[in-house]
């Protein structure tokens, strides 16, 4: 079986897989990281969004071989090594964006990134918008976006100290 | 630290967990030596399984076996069973036909399991299932619902005619009849309530275990209520006794009632991992899940209302075709009986109602309840109903709901449909949430769109509903095969710590905050030194679970039950410890005190002699402060309000914005604010799903055309409008804390208040009802449609 190279969560890992081999299954069932969801397969509901190389990946799109080399980060991999939580994980707990969970890591991943890209702000719309990609049947949605609205000047201080 | 008891909005227990990935779903459970089920599902909606032939598949690598329907029948494996049991009008029992665990001779639907692959991994699985050889004779198929029901109509199931699982009726007819003989006017409207697929997040997965040397079975399941699929899969299907079968349900994500029901791959699991002796597990693909899950709602209804001059309701008179789908689902049967009609009433002082409801195979999914069942179908045609006779009759549409309100001095309230309602308030609900709403400043927001090309409407619906299911002898009496109280022990430790074991299951409502609130609010006991435990059978005493809005009315109750005994023993021990008299005890803010002194001992002085016995009253007590309660409800719950909805129609696409949604509900003592916002937003969300995008669709041949989220429009975050979500309560007078519920209301009252606003919105294009989903293309065909007439006036 070929192998994969790559640095999940600032830890490098070699592991063998099947080529059809998804780089989702490669996070929850090679490496027992399974904060990263499936929820459809269809690429459709973002419960398995990871960052690859600081973007945000539908990780049930990608092959793992496509991700040898790259340097990825999960859910588990946000929070400090004291457990203090990442702005965007604090915001959601604070404005209570999650219900079931089951979602919420695919969407604090996309989240992150749709708050790192815009640096200059972000409009209710945008935050509505940016979500496009990620589907969530509990909250409608509202303290989400609230959430997200919330860490924008929280991580962009933090960017800037 | 701060006030934690009720009403505090603590931030929730469970969300480090969940934001860090450390959730615990039962797809993260793996056990050793773990082999992997695919289960092999018809293609077909309707056909005769001439032969299947396994020979290839379980000589492909890695299966170790493959099962059909014949294997589980020869071991005298019964079907899956219903748990409610209507009877017709005639006083005859349903039809009630087998609903085989993997099918045996026929399928019935696309997605009726014909074989189960079990291979040391997935992909095995997956590859040795293609190789299943199915020879199949087709049958003609009947998805339908009014299809189904007529003359001459293809038959799901032999030997039950017409496919009518029950006749079914409530009210006297010719009472209702006769009041609509004299009427002033009479008000009719056909509608369909939408067939849904609840699509929680999380897939189902199932993955059985079972100990070799002790014989026990385990099953780790995504369920709403693991002690009600340990009383139905262990007793009526598999025959393995409690004491032998544990069934877990860990982190559970979402249910929306989809999560209730005792579903074949729970069985299919446990009784391979026995077979096998090795644990197997099964995850369902999404497209799975559309085919397997249980579906929501799907009725077809002709209402009249008889009304006087005035526009005061006389009478009520309903028929109803309901969908079971192929096989009744684990409490189909009472979705559109005891949880439909018995609402009808709503909030209106009509006198008489006559429903007649027939519930029909078809060979479709099983449908059950989904979030709201059988009240939402209720109230749209209900409020459906209010807005025709407002339009008919040119009575303004709030007041003709305010004229018809059960007044807030009535209750308790007697409705001709068996309920009795304890409380309420609508009146101030529906002001409330006209103010909320700004609702007299609408013209001016009409017109200020009309300028910019859209069409503005809105829309208003005053709903009721009923849950904090429901007490046993009367739910008995209808036909429930379960009791419906629940249970709650409290754990007491000896350093004064405290563990909840519920009854109920949390998968999103935050009972691990929730509950543990009660327990700061009754026993002084901070927060952060309260756990919750839920799920599991081997660590709670019994359960019935979470649906219809009950875990707070009724697993709340239970545990304030069991926080009275554990206060009541407590000051027996603070009596003897003090040397007073039981009497003279009292008990606050986690101190006991005899009464007009200055002495007191802490809820933890108590819990340490209670584990430490040595000065302790140990002839007439028991050591250790651990007390169990079951709690049967004394009546349902009825929480209501007023939901408004303001959409935006783009006439050259039909496409509607919704732009604002108020709701004011009435759900009785809130724990946690926070908490029952989130709930009402979430069931709003769905709510404008079912009206605006959501419909399950099935082809004249039975294929599901709606078979993935590329097909199965499921809101998403610019689909949903920012909300305005606020209370006016109350108070339930029956329970310990006059709780109602909150899970419900919102895809309860808002369907009808989003259909109403469409409707107003085109009230310039001749429309007086439309079905739901509301979609682009159907408005604007209706726009098309009625352009040129209306150019030409």
């Amino acid at each position: 079986m070929p192998q994969v190279t790559l640095t999940v969560n600032g830890k490098q890992h070699t592991v063998e897989v099947e080529g059809r081999t998804l780089l989702v299954e490669l996070l929850r069932e090679k490496l027992g990281l399974t904060g990263t969801h499936i929820g459809c397969d269809t690429s459709q509901c973002g419960a398995c969004v990871v960052h690859v190389d600081g973007i945000s990946v539908k990780s049930c799109t990608q092959l793992a071989l496509q991700a040898d080399g790259a340097t990825i980060t999960t859910i588990e991999g946000l929070a400090a090594a004291d457990g203090t939580l990442h702005p965007m994980q604090e915001m959601f707990r604070e404005h209570h964006a999650l219900q079931c969970g089951f979602c919420t890591p695919g969407m604090v991943m996309t989240a992150i990134d749709l708050v790192e890209s815009h640096p200059a702000g972000l409009s209710e719309k945008e935050i509505r918008e940016g979500l496009e990609g990620n589907l969530c049947r509990c909250t409608g949605y509202h303290n989400i976006v609230k959430a997200i609205a919330a860490a924008h000047p929280l991580m962009h201080a933090k960017a800037a100290e | 630290m701060g006030f934690e008891g009720i009403g505090a909005s603590v931030r929730r227990k469970e969300d480090v967990r969940f934001l860090s990935g450390k959730g615990n779903y039962t797809d993260d459970i793996n056990r050793p030596g773990q082999l992997y089920a695919v289960i092999k599902r018809a293609d077909r909606a309707h056909a005769k399984i001439n032969r299947i032939d396994i020979a290839a598949a379980s000589a492909a690598p890695g299966v170790v076996k493959v099962f059909v329907g014949e294997d589980m029948a020869a071991e005298g494996i019964g079907g899956l069973p219903c748990g409610w049991q209507i009877h017709n009008k005639d006083g005859s029992p349903m039809a009630e036909p087998p609903h085989p665990v993997i099918a045996t001779g026929k399928v019935r639907h696309v997605g009726d399991p014909v074989a189960v692959v079990i291979a040391t991994s997935k992909q095995e699985a997956r590859n040795a299932a293609e190789l299943l050889e199915i020879d199949y004779t087709d049958l003609p198929a009947v998805a339908n619902l009014t299809d189904a029901v007529k003359p001459g109509a293809v038959e799901v199931h032999d030997g039950v005619a017409g496919n009518i699982c029950y006749d079914w009726v409530i009210g006297d007819k010719a009472v209702v009849d006769g009041v609509f003989a004299s009427a002033h006017k009479v008000v009719k409207l056909d509608l369909t309530n939408n067939r849904l697929i609840p699509n929680a997040m999380e897939p189902r997965v199932a993955l059985g275990d079972f100990d070799t040397s002790s014989g026990d079975f385990t099953l780790y399941t995504t369920s709403q209520n693991p002690h009600v699929i340990r009383l139905l899969m262990g007793a009526f299907v598999l025959h393995i006794p409690e004491n032998k079968l544990r069934v877990f349900a860990p982190d559970v994500g979402g249910g929306f009632g989809s999560k209730i029901y005792h579903y074949a791959e729970e069985a299919i699991v446990t009784w391979a991992a026995g077979k096998l002796r090795r644990p197997v597990k099964w995850t369902a693909e999404r497209s799975e899940s559309f085919m397997s899950d249980a579906h929501g709602r799907d009725h077809v209804s002709t209402a009249e209302m008889a009304i006087d001059n005035e526009g005061h309701f006389l009478g009520l008179r309903i028929t109803t075709l309901a969908n079971m789908g192929a096989y009744l689902s684990t409490f189909a049967p009472a979705v559109p009986t005891y949880l439909y009609a018995t609402l009808l009433a709503g909030v209106y002082k009509t006198p008489v109602i006559y429903c007649n409801v027939k519930a029909v195979f078809t060979n479709t999914v099983p449908v059950d309840a989904y979030r709201g069942a059988g009240r939402p179908e209720a109230t749209y045609l209900l409020e459906r109903l209010v807005d025709v006779i407002a339009y008919e009759t040119g009575i303004d549409k709030v007041e003709l709901r305010r004229k018809n309100f059960i007044p807030a001095d009535a209750f308790p309230y007697q409705t001709p449909v068996a309920l009795q309602y304890d409380s309420g308030d609508y009146q101030t609900t529906l002001k409330v949430a006209l103010k909320n709403a700004d609702w007299d400043g609408f013209e001016a927001r009409r017109a200020e769109a009309k300028k910019r090309g859209k069409l503005r409407g809105i829309g208003i619906s005053t709903y009721l509903e009923a849950c904090g299911i429901a007490p046993s002898a009367v739910v008995g009496s209808l036909g429930a095969r379960a009791g419906l109280y629940e249970v709650a022990e409290i754990r007491v430790h000896p350093t004064g710590s405290v563990t909840v074991f519920t009854g109920t299951h949390s998968h999103g409502q935050g009972h691990e905050t929730t509950l543990a609130q009660l327990v700061v609010d009754q026993l002084g006991v901070p927060f952060d030194q309260v756990e919750v435990v839920h799920g599991d059978t081997a660590k709670i005493p019994f359960g019935m679970g979470t649906y219809g809005s009950r875990s707070l009315a009724v697993g709340g109750s239970a545990m304030v039950k069991a926080m009275d005994k554990v206060i009541a023993k407590g000051k027996k021990i603070a009596a003897h410890l003090m040397e007073a008299s039981v009497e003279d005890i009292e008990f606050k803010n986690n101190t006991f005190t005899v009464a007009g002194t200055d002495k007191s001992k802490t809820l933890t002085d108590i819990s340490l002699a209670a584990y430490v016995p040595h000065n302790y009253p140990i002839e007439e007590l028991e050591p250790g402060l651990d007390e169990t309660a079951f709690y049967d409800p004394k009546n349902f719950t009825f929480p209501g309000g007023c939901h408004i909805a303001e959409v935006e129609i783009d006439p050259e696409t039909g496409v509607v914005a919704m732009v604002n949604f108020t709701a004011v509900d009435d759900v009785g003592r809130v724990i946690n604010p926070m908490i029952v916002e989130g709930q009402v937003q979430g069931g709003v969300a769905q709510g404008i799903g079912q009206a605006l995008l959501e419909g399950c669709g099935y082809d004249a041949d039975g294929q599901l055309t709606t078979g993935s989220f590329m097909d199965y429009t499921m809101p998403r975050a610019n689909d949903i409008p920012n909300m305005s979500v606020a209370t006016e309560n109350t108070m339930c007078t029956h329970n310990p804390l006059g709780s109602k519920g909150c899970g419900e209301v919102g895809a309860i009252g808002s369907p009808p208040a989003v259909i109403n606003a469409v409707v107003d919105a085109l009230k310039d294009y001749g429309v007086r009802h439309l079905d739901m989903p509301a979609t682009g293309a159907k408005l604007w065909s209706i726009i098309q449609a009625a352009t040129p007439r209306m150019a030409a006036e």
